[in-house]
């Protein structure tokens, strides 16, 4: 269990267990590695808690039905993957704000929430709006040779670079 | 393969292989450190390209893995369709978003794992939101959506290649990439 508790991996290790681990996907449950679209079902599932079966008056929701399925159970795995990895090499720890912003930007942990929670609302927009995220199109799409998928992750940096120089360069100068 | 089809078939326990599978994709994240807020903004502000890193590893042992498993008939290779309208704009509404968060969709589960409230309180909460939107924008944006279709979704097509060259073009420029981002010590 050695590796377990190691805090980091090779990028080129930890990547290449990724490619294996989209060979079972596709084999195993005839699915690629993804997660955007359960945030959307979430959505429509506390939709359908309080307004029950009007939620289906949304097309988007007839379109994609808000019910647990693979790619939902998928998430709550990284969310316990994630926990065990940390546990085991004692990287487990409760942070409001992360380094560097605390250092760049300020310890505040009411601005922090905001911005991330903006950050989130544009994240959960955008990957409806593109048809998928860094996993879906950025790394499943790109390795089954899409070329939405190719451009989808080039335009996903682009906007990540330039806004994050914005960030860091301009606000926290 | 009768049997790999009822097991593809069986909601239950796809739902428990899910499971599994995100709970070693949660690991290999964790133990690339993408599921760390520094390790993405350095991605971003281009001082640490492990982001980077761990996708291209994942996307050539994908690449060779899944396509010689559609040449024997053991897994389904599927393009997805994009346009300037879906792909362009969502990318870089995507983009702006992933650097306000620093995280993405799977990382930020990864993160809220480790204990990343920012990830769990701001991101989580957010993407469900923005998702949301979406769906409430959804019947208004249908028609940009489709603007600027792409008419060629293969890279094949693009690069006018058979699949079977088009993998080793494809592997080479990134092992290239790779060695590149070594070479100049980032």
């Amino acid at each position: 269990m050695y590796w377990m508790m190691m805090e980091q991996w090779s990028p080129y290790i930890a990547g290449a267990g990724i490619g294996v681990l989209s060979w079972l996907t596709f084999l195993l449950s005839d699915k690629a590695l993804g997660t955007s679209t359960s945030y959307a079902r979430t959505a429509g599932m506390i939709e359908r808690l309080l307004r029950g079966s009007r939620v289906f008056d949304r097309e988007y929701f007839r379109k994609t039905p808000p019910h647990i399925d693979w790619q939902w159970m998928l998430v709550i795995g990284i969310v316990i993957g994630a926990f065990i990895s940390a546990m085991a090499s004692g990287q487990a720890k409760i942070v409001w704000v992360p380094e560097p912003w605390s250092t760049a930007i300020g310890s505040g942990v009411t601005v922090r929430i905001i911005v991330a929670f903006v950050g989130g609302t544009l994240l959960g927009l955008g990957a409806r709006w593109a048809g998928g995220c860094t996993s879906g199109h950025g790394i499943s799409g790109t390795m089954q040779l899409s070329v939405a998928s190719w451009i989808a992750a080039i335009f996903f940096f682009a906007g990540g670079i330039a806004v994050a120089t914005l960030l860091y360069m301009g606000v926290a100068g | 393969m009768a049997r790999l089809e009822a097991l593809r078939h069986n909601e239950n326990r796809q739902k428990v292989l899910g499971l599994v599978f995100g709970i070693m994709f949660g690991i290999f994240l964790q133990k690339a450190g993408v599921t760390r807020y520094e390790v993405i903004m350095g991605q971003l502000l281009l001082l640490d390209f492990t982001v980077l890193k761990v996708m291209m590893s994942a996307v050539i042992v994908g690449m060779v893995g899944v396509h010689f498993m559609q040449w024997r008939g053991w897994a389904n290779v599927n393009v997805r369709s994009g346009s300037l309208g879906s792909t362009v704009v969502g990318g870089l509404i995507f983009g702006a978003g992933f650097a306000l968060l620093g995280y993405c969709p799977g990382t930020v589960a990864g993160a809220a794992g480790q204990g990343a409230m920012d990830a769990l309180v701001g991101g989580v909460l957010g993407l469900v939101f923005g998702s949301w939107v979406f769906a409430l924008l959804y019947p208004r944006l249908a028609s940009f959506l489709e603007w600027g279709s792409f008419t060629k979704l293969k890279l094949q097509e693009v690069l006018h290649l058979s699949t079977w060259k088009t993998i080793p073009l494809v592997l080479i420029l990134v092992i290239a990439l790779l060695l590149g981002l070594e070479w100049l010590g980032l």
